[in-house]
This record gives C-alpha cells, structure tokens and sequence, in this order.
C-alpha cells in the first residue's frame, strides 16, 4: 500500500471529499452519455484529431468556461471565509490552496485558453487565410494546452493542491516548506501547458505575417489581429523564461538543486525576478487582445472607423516593449535601494501613456458616431470607467514608496482585479456575445445578455472596491482570516454579497446560452452585427475552408467597404482548395506528456521513461511521415456554397 | 439604462469620496511617523489627482454617449470617417506625459527619503533592532541594549530606528502600517527599513507576505514610548528576564504560534545575522554585530547617561 499512499491528499475535508464524488460521477454520466449516444467515433474524428482551426478554438472556449466556472468556485469559497471574522468555513491549509489555484487556474487556464479561443476562431477568418500556418502544430498546441489544465486540476482531489500561492516564491514554494506534491503539480502542469502556449505563439505570430489576404499591408489588419500579433510576439519573448523557470523550480524540487534554495550559492530573489520577467509581460499578453476586441466592437457599434488606427498600433508596440521593463514593480520592496526603486517607478507609470492613447481613442471612436448598445458594446461601455479605474490605482501602485504601503495588501488585490476583470473578462464575455452568431449560427438573448453585464458590474463594484479601503486599513492579502478587533468585516462581507452578485450574473450568462440553444432565431444572415471585418464577409456557419474565393483586400474595413462603397472582395473563380489532414498524433503525444507529467509528478520515474519514448517516438514518426493534404473539389465546394447560400439570408 | 449607469458611476465617486473623506481614520492614511508621513501624502496627492483623471474620462464618455447615440439621431445620419487628428492625439499624449513627469518627480524624491534616516532625524545616532521571522513569529534584538523580544517590540518615540529585517525560512514582509511601509526579511541577507514613531502609543505590526499555514496570524506589537520610559524597561528585563540560550533559540525557531517572550543577550552572539553584500545597494556590509558584545555593557551606559 505504501505505493498508493503517495496519492492521498494530505489535507483531505469533506469539501474536497465531495469534489472526487461529483468528479468521479460527471466522468462516468460523460462515458455513459458517449456511449449511449454512440458518438465515440464523432468525437474521435470530428473534435480529437482536427486540425481546423474553428473547432480547435472551439474546444479553448469550452475549456475556459469550465476552467472559469472552477476558479470562480475558488473565489466565492474565499470571499465567504472572509465575510466574517473568524470564520471557519476553511482552515488555514484550503484557504492556501483555494487563493493559489484560483490564481493559477484564472490567469494561466481561463484567460489564456479564452484569448487563444479568440486567436484561433477570428484571425484566419479576419485576414482571408484558410487555417494557420501549422495546422498540426495547432491541434498540439491545444493538446498540451489542455493536459496541462487537466494534470493541474487532479492536484485537487490526487496527492494535494499547490499551496504557495500563484507566484510560489522561494523558499517557501522549496522542498522543506512545501511538503506536498502539490507544487511538483505546479511546475510540471504548467510547464506543459506553457510550451502549447509558446507554440500558439510562433504559429500565430507566422500565419499573421504570411497569410493575409491579397491587398492586406499590416497597417490594413484589423485591430484585434495586431494585438494579437504583438501579443504573440510577447508570448514569443515572455514564455521561454518560464519554461526555465519552471525547469529550475522542477530541478530544485525533484532532483536536488539548489537554484533557488537560500544556501549552497542558490538564491531565492532569482525567483521572484525571472517569474515577473514572464509574469508581466503575461498580463499584457491578456489585455493587448482585450484591447483588440473593444477595438472592433466599439467601432462597430459606434458604426464609425477606429479613431486613431496608427497611434492604436504604436501604443500596443510601446507597451508590449515596456512590458519587458517593469518587471521588479512586483517586489519595490526587497530592498534593491532607492534608484532602482526610482527607474521602475518611472517605466511603470510611463505605460499609463500609451494606455491612456488608447482610452482617449476609444473615447474619439464614439465622438461623432451613431451608436447603439447591444450587449457587446454595454460590456466595453462598461470597461471604460472601471478600466480607468484600476488603470490609475496602477498609477499610484507605481509610485514606489507609497507601494511599500500598498504591497502585499487587498489594495493590490482590488488594482489587479480591477483591471482584469473589466479588461480581460468583459471582453472575454463581451467578444464571446459578439461572435457567438458567428460560430453558431444563432445570437444570446439580448435582455438575459444585459442583465448579466449590469448585475456582474454591480457585482464586480461592490466585491472589490471595499478591498481598496480594507488595504489601506492594513488588511494584507492571502489572510485566511482575521479578528473583529480589526474591523475589517463589515467591508469584507459588502466583497462577498459583490462575489455572490458576480456568481449570479455567471448563472445567468449560462442560463443565457441554454436559453438561446433552445430559443434564439436561426434566421439570422451572415451578418447580424452590422460588422466591418472580414470575418463577416463568410458564411455562417463557416465553412471548413472558410472563404471559397480568397478575398482582396484595400482598407482596414474590407467588408464595411464592400457593403458601403462597392469594394469587390471576392474576385475570380472558384478553385480546389488545399486542406491539412487530420492527425491523431497531437492528441496521442499529448496524453504521453500527461502520464509523464504526472509520474514526474510522483517521481514514478519508470513511467516517465516510458512516456518520454513515446513522445520522442512520435516526435520521430512525425518527421517520416508523408502526409501532403488533401484537395476539396470545385463540385464540393460549390454545392456547399450553394447549400450555405440557400439555408442563410 | 442611463440612470442604472449613473447609479453606479455615482457609487463609484462615493466609494472613493468615502476613503477621501476617511470616515475612519484607515490606518495607512493615519501615520504616526514620518516616514509613513510621506508615504500618506503621496497616497493621498494621487488620490486626488487620479480622480481627476478617472472624473474627466468620465465626463467625456458620457457627454460622447449622450450626444451621439443613435436614437439621439436622424434616421439617415452616416458617421464620418475620421483617421484621426495629430494635435488631438499629441494633447492625449502631452497631458499624460505632463501628469507621468510631475509624479514621478514626487515618487523618485520620496523613494529616498523613505529609504534614509527620517528626517528631522539625522543628527541621532539610530537605535539599531535587528527583527528576524521565522514561521511564525518575530523576534526583536536589541544588540546595543543587550535584550530580545519575541512578537512585541519596544521603541523609544522621537528616535530615528533602524530595523534590520532578515528571515529564518520563507520570505516575510516586515510590516507597521503607521510608522511606514513595508520591506522583505530574507534568509540569505539583510534588509534595512528606517523607522521612527512621533508619538506614543501602540501600533499594529505584521508580516505582509504571504509564508505558509501560520501566515494570517504572524502579528507582533508595536509598543512607542519615551526614551526615559524604554530605558525603565531594559533596566527591568535585565533584572527580571532569563537570557536567551541556543536551545532555547532553537526551541523558538520552531514552527508555530507563540506569545510574548522577552530574554536577555541576543541570538546574534551564536546565530549572526546573514549580513554578507548580495550585490544588493540595500545590504550595507557592516561588521558583524556579534564582534562588538564586549563592548555591550558599556555602550548601554553610555545610553543610560544620555538621556
């Protein structure tokens, strides 16, 4: 039994008794289910080994709406240990655990499979490509993305959770503190998910500089194809630190080293700096593509062109290079002295720059417009005054000595969370409304679309702005709890009734999209927005090859023009298309990163020696393989032209 | 819709007008020190100015949503295109800049006053207490006077205080909201925070950073006093308390809770501090503490004569 005793969970509690119940049970009801509906062989060659671009964001989305739904399970657990003093909903031990996995799961398997979502639905579609440039690449990108969210999410209920919180500092994320498995779970879950990540990264940053359409010059991509082109390119720079990171976290936990150990020459400030080296930068990666979407929806909805297209790109290019030079922002207070103090101060506040370029452009792209306030757009209306808010506490974040006050506290809680929210997850949700017709075929409902935005901005208003006050009250974060004496409880419990609004608006926004399954209007033409770029120009739903005609292209708004000034976006005739295949590979290799994941995990070394081969093996067939495509006929293509043409408009 | 939006825009304006208003003092913005002084003034000076900033945002976003939307409207109005307009943008970019400069001139110059002897200060010599953290409690060396506390610290009020922050085991932040902010105490070097209380009274001190189970309750007192009253008190924990022995340290250092404790003789004489350069500006190389405790006795009559 010893073997199997390594798998207990350490700490185990009725809560997480529970989770393994109910796990347990949806597995069994999503076999049975397969089963009964006999769609073993749909999924197989239709979900598992695609490489269509559409069907791999898809599969991002329904990973960062579960993931989504966990993390926030995660929140409202805290919000509610915190409501009132002395709380002993959970101990000090969950508490660690819940915070650190809400932070990880949020940022790392909810924020980043969303924006990849948008990456992989919209950019082929807004540049006039027919996949990305390395199709397979992509399915193996989301592969190991999704291993890597699923090994993380067994800590949970196998060997233990993560504990030291989401940037798990040394020594107290090192062997002699951190006992469990749970941060074996941390280095490898991420380290995994970290290289589909990169690869995302390389792939999009080549099918944005190789496969746009005739006609389109960078400076006529549409906006969220240049965040998300300088965001990949962050990824690009940002995300081989943490795969060393996290090797030499791995090294230092499992085979002895001492990195970041605090004798033997290791040093634990190494840490904290090369994780915020990638981990600011990251949080760019989030919001750049944010910025994108409320670029493309408030133009569309103001019914006017982006104010300001070229000072939009050079504020993104100016950001994404000062995201490299503000890292130590994190730590002013490890005593690096006043001038180093003094630089990062200075290149911190200067981001609010280019970012305040960029709300002023907004803010123009209404001046003038005609605008209207469909969901999406309430969502980006709403952004802005939030945004700005958690953008200028940055701002006094920023200024170093008053940080020595602010770190560490629920101020710095309430500034990230300020601007996460109303910049990434309103656009997340906002750009998820926008482009729901789009992938399929039908709209949310509008009057259930607006009341999730209403109650999750209440929501959002009453959760976090009492934890600017709680923190400059000297409330410090990652507290499981604390005394009446304080005084801290009466704002802590006006958080957790903003928490439980937010929740209630997330209810709603799921209760929405079954509503509209079952409800909403198919007659909806390819264009229900009233849209501007060329991802409207196709049908819907898209068809595998996307465009049958590769489009042309001569502004930023190819599609507004065709509709407004008779530009001519699809010249020529209809041709075979070339097409990749599918491969079962991506899946398969991915699993075997999963089984070595978690024997590294575990230190089964066998089985990671096992696994290894593996990978290396089809890494090996893979560079013997002859597998050049295939074409889709000029037959198949009309009648699916036809047969699209026919049901819509 | 539009009275929904302003209901809460105003509660936003509220919220903040509260903190502004300080209906409680917050601790933060209720210093007793100067340091924590200086620290407030930079809070409450971008308190200000950012509302300014979040409020003219505001005014703008509602005048172009009111002005401008659609059914505001003739049926046939088509919006122009705009490329935009170099003078707009510089002005968007000038008036940021201008805001950027100005607080940063106030941020550097307040980085090196926090990270100095207070001022008002510098013609004392500093009481020099070295704090160190283990998990989960704080321990306090006076090497000149020759005692040790554990989770209670004594100081005199009106004295500049050099705390020397260090850790045994996971990183920890040194923390006294009202006598200033906060600075790392790590394993392998030391960090100096300088302190000083302008009043008398008692202050909430804390780790802030995050170190494992115990970390919600690693809290020490923060007690200021006169300097006739603080030499009272070294006088009677030289007559009444037992010295501090290596196992005895070593019995503190276990994890855990643990309440106040006072000792004679420091742990410094056997378990130095880690006072070695790292490279960092912020570890100053000094003599190791421990080479002086012969002249302890001394130097603490000297003090006793000062005052």
């Amino acid at each position: 039994m010893d073997f199997f005793d390594r798998f207990a969970v350490p700490h185990p509690s009725f809560l997480i008794y529970g989770a393994m119940v109910s796990i347990a049970i949806a597995m069994i009801a999503v076999v049975v289910g397969i089963t009964y509906f006999k769609k073993w062989g749909y999924l197989w060659r239709e979900w598992l080994t695609t490489v269509d671009h559409k069907r791999i964001g898809i599969m991002y989305l329904i990973v960062a709406l579960l993931m989504l739904f966990r993390g926030g399970v995660d929140a409202i657990m805290m919000r509610y240990q915190l409501s009132m003093p002395d709380n002993t909903f959970l101990d000090s031990q969950h508490y660690n655990e819940v915070f650190t996995t809400h932070g990880i799961v949020m940022i790392l398997f909810m924020a980043m499979p969303f924006i990849t979502f948008f990456f992989n639905y919209l950019i082929p579609l807004q540049i006039g490509a027919r996949d990305v440039a390395f199709p397979r690449l992509n399915a193996l990108s989301f592969w190991l993305f999704f291993m890597g969210a699923m090994l993380f999410n067994m800590s949970f209920v196998v060997g233990g959770s993560p504990d030291a919180g989401w940037t798990s500092y040394f020594p107290l994320a090192g062997n002699e503190f951190s006992t469990s498995v749970g941060t074996n779970y941390y280095m490898i879950a991420i380290q995994i998910a970290g290289m589909g990540t990169l690869m995302t990264g390389i792939n999009f940053i080549t099918t944005i500089l190789k496969m746009r359409a005739p006609g389109m010059k960078l400076m006529k991509m549409p906006m969220f194809t240049w965040s998300a082109f300088i965001a990949n390119v962050i990824v690009v720079f940002a995300f081989p630190v943490l795969t060393v990171l996290l090797a030499m976290g791995t090294m230092d936990r499992l085979f002895g080293t001492n990195f970041f150990t605090t004798d033997n020459g290791g040093m634990d400030m190494l840490w904290a700096n090369l994780f915020w080296v990638w981990g600011h930068p990251e949080v760019y990666i989030l919001i750049l593509p944010a910025f994108g979407l409320y670029s493309e929806i408030i133009s569309t909805f103001a019914r006017r062109n982006l104010y300001g297209y070229k000072s939009m790109v050079a504020s993104m290019v100016v950001i994404s290079i000062f995201s490299f030079l503000v890292w130590a922002h994190h730590f002013f207070t490890m005593g690096q002295g006043p001038l180093t103090n003094s630089i990062f101060s200075i290149t911190t506040m200067a981001i609010a720059v280019p970012t305040g370029v960029k709300i002023f452009n907004w803010l123009f792209t209404l001046w003038k417009g005609k605008i209207v306030f469909p969901t999406p757009m309430l969502y980006s209306i709403l952004f802005i005054p939030l945004f700005t808010l958690g953008g200028v506490t940055g701002v006094m974040l920023a200024m170093s000595a008053a940080d020595y006050q602010y770190h560490n506290t629920m101020f710095l809680v309430a500034h990230f969370h300020n601007v996460i929210i109303p910049g990434v997850v309103y656009a997340m949700i906002a750009g998820l409304t926008f482009y729901w017709p789009k992938m399929f075929g039908f709209m949310l409902n509008e009057k259930l679309g607006k009341w999730t935005a209403w109650l999750l901005s209440v929501g959002f208003v009453l959760a976090f702005i009492p934890m600017y006050i709680t923190g400059l009250d000297g409330q410090a974060r990652r507290m499981y709890t604390y005394s009446e004496s304080t005084g801290f409880s009466a704002l802590n419990m006006v958080s957790f009734i903003g928490a439980a609004i937010m929740a209630v608006a997330f209810a709603l926004l799921v209760y929405n999209i079954y509503y509209s399954i079952r409800y909403a209007s198919r007659d909806i033409g390819n264009d229900p927005w009233d849209a501007r770029s060329l991802e409207w120009a196709t049908h819907t739903p898209v068809p595998e090859y996307n465009f049958a005609i590769i489009p042309e292209v001569a502004s930023t708004e190819a599609f507004w023009d065709s509709k407004k000034k008779g530009h001519e976006l699809f010249k020529g005739k209809i041709e075979k298309i070339h097409m990749p295949n599918n491969s079962p590979i991506p899946f398969i290799m991915s699993c075997l990163f999963f089984a070595f994941g978690f024997s590294m995990v575990f230190s089964i070394w066998p089985v990671a020696i096992i696994a290894l081969i593996g990978i290396l093996a089809c890494l090996t067939y893979r560079s013997f393989e002859k597998d050049h495509g295939r074409y889709i006929s000029v037959e198949e293509i009309k009648e699916t032209e036809a047969k699209l043409r026919g049901a819509k408009k | 819709m539009r009275i929904k939006m302003k209901l809460m825009l105003l509660t936003i304006v509220g919220t903040i007008a509260t903190v502004l208003a300080g209906c409680e003092p917050l601790l933060v913005l209720d210093p007793k020190g100067p340091q924590a002084k200086t620290q407030a003034d930079d809070i409450i000076l971008s308190i200000w100015l950012m509302s300014g900033i979040v409020i003219v945002v505001l005014a703008i976003l509602l005048f172009v949503l009111i002005k401008y939307r659609a059914s505001n409207q003739s049926e046939d109005y088509e919006p122009p295109h705009i490329e935009g307009s170099h003078l707009v943008e510089a002005i968007c970019i000038g008036i940021p800049i201008i805001i950027v400069i100005f607080l940063s001139v106030v941020s550097v110059k307040s980085n090196y006053e926090v990270e100095t002897t207070p001022a008002g200060y510098e013609d004392q010599e500093p009481l020099i207490i070295y704090a160190s953290s283990s998990n989960w409690k704080w321990h306090f060396s006076y090497p000149e006077q020759d005692i040790e506390t554990v989770n209670y610290v004594y100081v005199p009020a009106n004295r500049a205080i050099e705390f020397k922050l260090y850790s045994y085991g996971p990183i920890t932040s040194f923390w006294i909201p009202q006598l200033g902010g906060q600075k790392y105490a790590m394993s392998d070097m030391v960090t100096t925070l300088h302190l000083a209380a302008d009043a008398e009274g008692e202050f909430m001190g804390r780790n802030a950073n995050f170190s494992g189970a115990g970390f919600a309750k690693n809290t020490f007192e923060v007690t200021s006093m006169s300097q006739a009253d603080f030499d009272e008190w070294v006088d009677e924990v030289h007559d009444t308390a037992d010295p501090l022995t290596e196992e005895k340290f070593d019995d503190l250092l276990d994890p855990g809770h643990l309440g106040r404790s006072t000792y004679t003789g420091t742990h410094l004489e056997f378990s130095p501090a880690p006072e070695h350069d790292h490279g960092s500006s912020d570890s100053e190389i000094e003599e190791p503490e421990h080479e002086d405790h012969t002249d302890h006795e001394s130097g603490e009559e000297t003090n006793h004569d000062n005052h």
